[in-house]
């Protein structure tokens, strides 16, 4: 079997899939097959991309958040509001009030699990509804509509119309997250630090006796994830064009089934950026073949849903099933 | 091994331990033991389970500190105590029986993954990485594709990328606890061989097992612990199984053979032409009431595939069962349980006992339906019950609603038997139940065997340990690939003959 199969199976299983209903959905639908269209969904997909690298590094330091999505509304506010007072700023203030303000909260999740010995989907469902109830008790629920025009002025850094007269456009969301998919990568690949992460979410005791710093794991992978959170929420404000509170409410189980769809593996140890990366586009790539086939909006969410079923079910049934005599059979001669 | 003994003796001892006392909450775990390791020795440190042996590798290893007097001096250097930083740096390695691997992450990086802790993040040097772990497993004779996760290995194999870490950092000498705890016996014997290529190559080593075939195989030396305190040290040769164990229990056990005719009984148990295609072929046994039938045979021959075929968990391809007199066929293990048989699983820990639930918990847990009043449970009934099976059994307990994790393995083990008792079974499968017991609860367990075969129950023991097979059943089966191929009478075959077969 070739090697890359052991250590990339996922990826590859998931780029077929992709390959498959790409070329599936080019026969069937005349828009679906164009480069504009392909465009179009990395432009639609840039923010949940940037929200499913930074899960993938708590996915696997072996935690959970479900907190990041509203969390990233209240940046949102919270950046909305500074900006205001400080006369207006400009991208590059934006980013470091928003990726502070996520790190913040982020961290502030890894402070209650690492301290208080809180598991992580308790701990982050917790200050999910503290971070959204706190942002629709001080918002009234009202959205902002004024905010500054550096942030809703749409900046495309190339474009061109092609032949059949759709536009390639490659705007400021993408170039964000390939900022964020290229840095995730760094730290989870190349670092030593990321290796721990790796280590700590595989094996949390094996970890302790080499002397991993244990809370230092928590507050890493929480805190980007947090900033992570920041960056996407800036950029969805930008993409939107509007401060909505309840806009990214629900986002978080759409990320996290994305990531797990990725290859990741909750309880940790597993999950890679490429993987991470594709099943979020599979996912948009499905409800995207949908609109085009003329499929009722309606339906998405159970096709999305049954998708996720079959693929993880799939990945699964690779290992080994048959209870405790699997080992033994393996070691038959 | 008498080489690396006398090299040994010429020289300064590596390790040396005097006075060492240790009391946790009162209770004195050590009492002024004295320990010594020659460099390059395999030593075995033998002792039941709570007679300090794992005390003591923690003390070594830096875990605990000893109460003051204590002297250890190690490669030239005198210490008060150890701490796990300086007992690594110096070439104090341990491998846990747990080996704390990593299993999702490549065999080079579990290896060497030393290279990835330190104060400072840095960058992954993958080449070097991959290059020491090459170079610790060229040193170990073995050749493994250091990029596969370690999760695609067998046991046995991860076993030895935790032996290659130890080298990684520089030991000079390595603990060894209970390495072989759930290896196959080939799996074992390459182990060996590791340890011994480990020896010669100048570590020393320190084994702890439970099998004591193994500790008579590899070790130079041994010293044995009884309640926290030294028994002796003694040189392996000229020691034999028996007397170890009359060291470490300060008892003679008796070790005749059990075996009894059965012949006349009534059948309890009739297999006929069983198979279940890939797994076995052509299985064909009775059992007797009062009876006990072994199946040995190597791990992999199928044995613990025949039992989960009779307990209804896997479905056979061709052939019959016959439940005195009645032929059975099970959809599940339900229908198995209600028929009379009762299975006990190889993987105790895992599959058999329910770790954080109470004890009289885990015990009803397969005979709910017969503590019902009324379609409720009844607390009342299930509390005689437990105690009732505690007592018969001699289970040690604090309180029945303490979690079943506090219990040392071999009263785990009585647990799980009275469990399957509770249902009140004609027959039952013991699947390797001394794994992972020590050689005193060991004797236990098989006392309760004979008195349960004694009140008339069938039993069917499987082992993978010849010894335990020859010496505590009626009849013995040796299962190979997947068919019986040999039936032995331990009264009237000799032990050598028997395990001159299984393990040819």
């Amino acid at each position: 079997m070739p090697k890359a199969l052991h250590t990339h199976g996922t990826e590859i299983v998931l780029l077929a899939v992709i390959a498959v209903m790409c070329v599936g959905l080019g026969l069937t639908t005349e828009r679906f097959a164009t480069l504009g269209n392909a465009f179009d969904l990395l432009n639609i997909s840039a923010v949940n991309i940037i929200f499913a690298v930074g899960l993938l590094v708590v996915l696997i330091a072996g935690g959970i958040d479900i907190s990041f999505a509203v969390a990233a509304s209240v940046v949102q506010y919270v950046t909305a509001t500074i900006l205001g007072a400080i006369g207006g700023g400009e991208w590059i203030s934006g980013f470091l009030i928003a990726g502070s303000v996520g790190i913040l909260l982020g961290v502030f999740n890894a402070f209650l699990i690492h301290t208080f010995r809180i598991i992580s989907i308790v701990a982050t469902i917790a200050t999910f509804n503290i971070y959204f109830g706190l942002l629709m008790f001080f918002t009234r629920g009202v959205s902002i509509y004024n905010l500054p025009d550096w942030l809703t002025t749409r900046v495309i850094l190339y474009e061109r119309e092609l032949a059949d007269g759709s536009w390639v456009e490659i705007t400021l969301p993408v170039l964000v997250m390939l900022v964020c998919v290229a840095a995730t990568w760094f730290l989870i690949g190349r670092t030593t630090t990321g290796r721990q992460l790796y280590a700590f979410g595989d094996n949390p005791e094996g970890a302790r006796r080499f002397g991993i710093d244990i809370g230092a794991m928590q507050y890493i992978a929480f805190g980007w994830l947090g900033l992570m959170a920041g960056i996407g929420g800036l950029v969805q404000a930008h993409y939107a064009q509007e401060v909505v509170p309840n806009a990214l409410y629900g986002r978080e189980l759409d990320v996290l089934a994305a990531v797990v769809l990725g290859g990741a593996r909750l309880g940790g140890g597993k999950g890679s950026v490429i993987g991470c990366v594709l099943g979020v586009l599979l996912i948009a790539i499905t409800q995207n073949g949908l609109n085009l086939l003329g499929v009722s909006p309606y339906a998405f969410k159970m096709i999305v849903g049954a998708i996720i079923l079959v693929a993880i079910a799939l990945s699964n049934s690779r290992l080994e099933t048959l209870f405790g005599s699997s080992r033994k059979e393996g070691a038959r001669p | 091994m008498t080489d690396a003994l006398d090299r040994g003796a010429a020289r300064r001892p590596l390790l040396s331990l005097r006075t060492i006392t240790m009391t946790f909450g009162g209770v004195r775990a050590l009492k002024g033991v004295r320990f010594e390791v020659m460099p390059g020795e395999v030593h075995c440190l033998a002792g039941e389970n709570g007679s300090g042996k794992s005390t003591l590798i923690k003390i070594i290893t830096g875990v605990y500190r000893p109460e003051p007097g204590a002297e250890i001096e190690y490669d030239g250097e005198t210490y008060s105590h150890m701490s796990p930083v300086t007992a690594q740096a110096a070439g104090i390695q341990v491998i846990w029986q747990d080996l704390a691997l990593f299993p999702e992450m490549s065999v080079a990086e579990n290896i060497a993954f030393q290279t990835m802790v330190g104060r400072r993040p840095r960058l992954v040097d993958y080449g070097a990485m991959r290059k020491a772990a090459a170079a610790a497993l060229k040193r170990l004779g073995v050749t493994l594709d250091v990029d596969r996760p370690l999760k695609d290995f067998p046991i046995a194999q991860r076993q030895i990328v935790a032996i290659a870490r130890a080298l990684v950092g520089e030991a000079k000498i390595v603990f060894m606890d209970e390495p072989t705890a759930s290896l196959t016996q080939s799996e074992t014997d390459y182990l060996l061989d590791i340890v011994r290529t480990l020896s010669a190559s100048g570590v020393a080593v320190v084994f702890v097992s439970h099998r004591l075939a193994e500790v008579l195989e590899i070790s130079d030396r041994l010293t044995v612990l009884r309640d926290g305190a030294l028994v002796g040290v003694y040189p392996t040769e000229g020691m034999t199984q028996s007397r170890i164990t009359e060291l470490m229990t300060g008892k003679v056990f008796d070790q005749t053979v059990r075996a009894k005719p059965v012949a006349g009984r009534p059948v309890v148990l009739e297999v006929e032409g069983l198979s279940r295609q890939g797994l076995f072929e052509d299985v064909s046994l009775t059992v007797r009431q009062g009876e006990t039938l072994a199946i040995t045979g190597l791990l992999g021959a199928g044995r613990t595939e025949l039992a989960l075929a009779l307990f209804g968990m896997l479905r056979p391809t061709a052939g019959t069962v016959t439940l005195e007199g009645r032929p059975v066929r099970f959809a599940s293990n339900r229908d198995a349980i209600a028929a009379g048989i009762a299975y006990l699983s190889e993987d105790r820990l895992s599959l058999g006992l329910i770790q954080p639930q109470s004890i009289a918990d885990n015990l009803v847990m397969a005979s709910y339906d017969r503590l019902l009043t009324g379609g409720l449970l009844s607390e009342r009934r299930k509390r005689t019950v437990v105690a009732d099976w505690i007592r018969r059994l001699a289970v040690k307990i604090g309180r029945q609603e303490d979690p079943i994790s506090t219990l040392s393995g071999g009263n785990q083990q009585r647990v799980a038997i009275a469990k399957w008792l509770a249902t009140n079974p004609k027959l039952l499968i013991l699947d390797s139940p001394t794994v992972g017991v020590d050689v005193g609860a060991r004797a236990g367990i098989f006392e309760i065997v004979a008195s349960l075969a004694a009140d008339g129950l069938a039993i069917i023991l499987i082992t993978d340990e010849v010894p335990e097979a020859y010496f505590n059943a009626d009849r013995v089966l040796h299962m190979a690939n997947g068919r019986i191929v040999n039936r032995f009478d331990p009264r009237v075959t000799a032990l050598s003959e028997i395990e001159a077969a299984v393990y040819a």
